[in-house]
């Protein structure tokens, strides 16, 4: 299924309209829906999430004409993802939560790097996998040690439960955590899609975990958020730095609202809950009417042809089914990599490449590394370590 | 700036509107001033939450039966789906009651052993009986064929309701006697739930079990005793009487 997205306008902004119980629908189900409904969801909150922060900071840089536009589109992407973050259900507890965060950083990442045509950004992607997948197994280890809890109740099978790169070496200087941008002038539209999207889920992923880490009373808990928090503060850093710094600023709104689109045209044809996908379709058409908007300001504003930098058509959805052997090649063959500036290096050159990091990693890790500990000798096993009767107390308990 | 490295100074609760009296009559002036913008009461919210009750949407399906199955499920489907059910619970609470007693393991023997309260050696015994009843009921579900890695509603329930239980064990701010009151209401719970699956285990006719479960349940009688003895003795000691 394709979508002509010049010929498709969607639904009018003054048509896009809510209610606060049409906002406030009933949930989606912890133990029945796919796991991948919950991926969608939380992609699409990040997203719209990502499309408000950028509305603000375009509103606070640029001349008052724009401020009303912003304004409008940035009220119904609020309620957007309002109605989208809301399916998530209340007794998906804040780590239940943070699993399904990991698994679409996973999930989504994968699917991202296979698909990208340019090679450079793949590997950005396959190295930033690598980093989302160890923070699956730390707070796997932490939902099991801390609660008693089996994060494959969340993941149901789909992604596994490992090391990666280890999150203790995954923390770098700023100067190891830019890449190099996309050139916007030469890139292919998908490109600019995936750098979008990455870039907004890492982004909610930090403010997530820095939202709800301190919600934990155990020391170690708040620690590991602490952590990881970090890393996806560099993460949004190192996604951030592919967009282009030469596109307009009406330029990148446009490739947003494209974005939107792309991504809820691609939930659509995946959704298996009935409900959810009526709310990813229409969505599809509130995106596709703010997308037109935003192509007549840019024709006005930049004087530019949307056609320029837009896809004639979407191109293929990402892919919402598991990478698991895709996940498996990309750890062996690549999980020793760390970064140097811009570039990568084998984790042997690291000392001679990236000497800024080594310090900063060794001042940050120099009381104690909380992923290191939270996971001291953890194993993934299917209803918890304690079926192996891993605990203080397994002296006078048989499996 | 060099931090002083001086502990925090706890100069006293100031929660209550009598902290400072003067501020609390312009509080209490301030809020009997003001009109509210809509008529009614409570009852107004009882009436929007009972639309999304009425809606009928469920937690989730139980081991074995898809939410949309139940109403065609014959006795046995039925009476197997509920058991499973509340097996998974009982797991569930007994998996997650060796975390908490982890975590009361971890504070004693920080704070060191103390007369009164529990020594190290009595939250081990509880800790590995926890461990043990995890340990039978997840043989037990595997041997009735089913998946003891299934979340259960009732277990997804029973998370849900001792999610405050577990932070009140892992905060490293809180006393003995404040631990064992949160456990004691693990205990409370643990109590009744083994007494209801023993209870559902003789109505469906599944006699060894229930008697493997007396087992359990006389284990359970016994922390609630212990619990509740070491927190009366913490509290009649803190109050000094």
């Amino acid at each position: 299924m394709t979508l002509d997205i010049f010929k498709e306008k969607g639904t009018p902004l003054d048509k896009q309209v809510f209610t606060w119980r049409d906002l406030v629908q009933a949930p989606t189900s912890k133990l029945d829906d796919d796991a991948f409904t919950r991926v969608r969801i939380i992609l699409m909150n990040g997203l719209e999430a990502n499309a408000i922060r950028t509305s603000h900071a375009m509103a606070r840089m640029m001349n008052g004409e724009m401020r009303l536009p912003l304004a409008k589109v940035r009220r119904v992407e609020q309620h957007q993802q309002t109605m989208v973050n809301w399916l998530l259900p209340a007794d998906l507890s804040p780590l239940e939560t943070t699993i399904g965060f990991e698994q679409v950083a996973i999930e989504v990442t994968a699917s991202v790097a296979l698909r990208e045509p340019d090679e450079y950004l793949a590997q950005v992607y396959r190295f930033g996998l690598l980093e989302d997948f160890d923070h699956l197994y730390r707070f796997s280890a932490l939902m099991d040690r801390i609660a008693g809890g089996d994060a494959n109740n969340i993941l149901q099978n789909y992604t596994d439960i490992m090391p990666g790169r280890p999150t203790m070496v995954e923390h770098r200087a700023p100067e190891d955590d830019l890449r190099e941008h996309y050139d916007s002038t030469t890139a292919d539209p998908l490109t600019k899609l995936h750098a979008l999207t990455i870039t907004a889920a890492e982004n909610q992923t930090h403010d997530y975990y820095m939202t709800i880490g301190p919600m934990f009373a155990d020391p170690l808990a708040r620690q590991l958020y602490a952590e990881i928090a970090s890393i996806e503060e560099q993460h949004t850093t190192q996604y951030e730095s592919l967009l282009d710094p030469k596109e307009t600023p009406l330029e990148k709104w446009l490739m947003h609202e494209a974005m939107e689109v792309y991504n809820y045209f691609s939930c659509m044809q995946y959704e298996t809950n009935p409900r959810v996908k009526d709310i990813w379709t229409r969505f599809v058409d509130y995106e596709l009417g703010q997308m037109h908007m935003v192509m007549e300001l840019f024709k006005q504003m930049d004087g530019r042809d949307p056609a320029q930098i837009l896809p004639a058509t979407l191109p293929e959805p990402i892919d919402y089914q598991s990478h698991r052997q895709f996940v498996r090649e990309t750890l062996t063959n690549e999980v020793d990599l760390r970064a140097s500036g811009t570039q990568f290096t084998h984790k042997e050159d690291e000392e001679d490449r990236s000497p800024l990091s080594i310090a900063y990693r060794d001042q940050m890790n120099s009381e104690g590394s909380p992923s290191e500990i939270v996971a001291a000798g953890y194993t993934y096993t299917p209803g918890t370590e304690l079926v192996e009767g891993k605990s203080v107390f397994a002296k006078g308990a048989s499996a | 700036m060099k931090s002083s490295g001086a502990k925090p100074v706890m100069e006293g609760n100031r929660t209550g509107i009598q902290t400072a009296p003067e501020l609390a009559e312009e509080m209490i002036e301030g809020a009997s001033i003001a009109m509210p913008s809509s008529e009614g009461g409570p009852e107004e919210a009882a009436e929007l939450r009972a639309e999304y009750i009425a809606e009928g949407f469920p937690l989730g399906s139980k081991p074995g039966i898809a939410v949309s199955e139940e109403a065609d499920a014959d006795e046995e489907e039925a009476g197997l789906a509920v058991f499973m059910d509340k097996l998974g619970e009982r797991l569930a609470f007994e998996r997650m009651g060796t975390r908490l007693y982890e975590a009361l393991y971890n504070k004693c023997e920080t704070l060191g052993e103390a007369a009164p309260g529990p020594t190290l050696e009595d939250i081990q015994q509880i800790g590995s009986e926890e461990l043990q009843h995890f340990l039978l009921l997840n043989r037990t579900i595997v041997e009735a064929g089913g998946d003891p890695t299934v979340q259960t509603p009732c277990a997804d329930v029973a998370a849900v309701a001792s999610l405050g239980i577990m932070q009140v064990l892992t905060d490293p701010r809180t006393s003995m006697a404040q631990s064992l009151q949160a456990i004691l209401t693990a205990e409370l719970t643990d109590n009744a739930g083994w007494e209801l699956l023993i209870q559902l285990a003789d109505n469906l006719g599944y006699e060894e079990l229930s008697t493997q479960f007396q087992e359990a349940l006389a284990h359970e009688e016994e922390h609630l005793v212990n619990v509740r003895s070491w927190l009366s003795e913490c509290v009649m000691e803190n109050a000094q009487v």
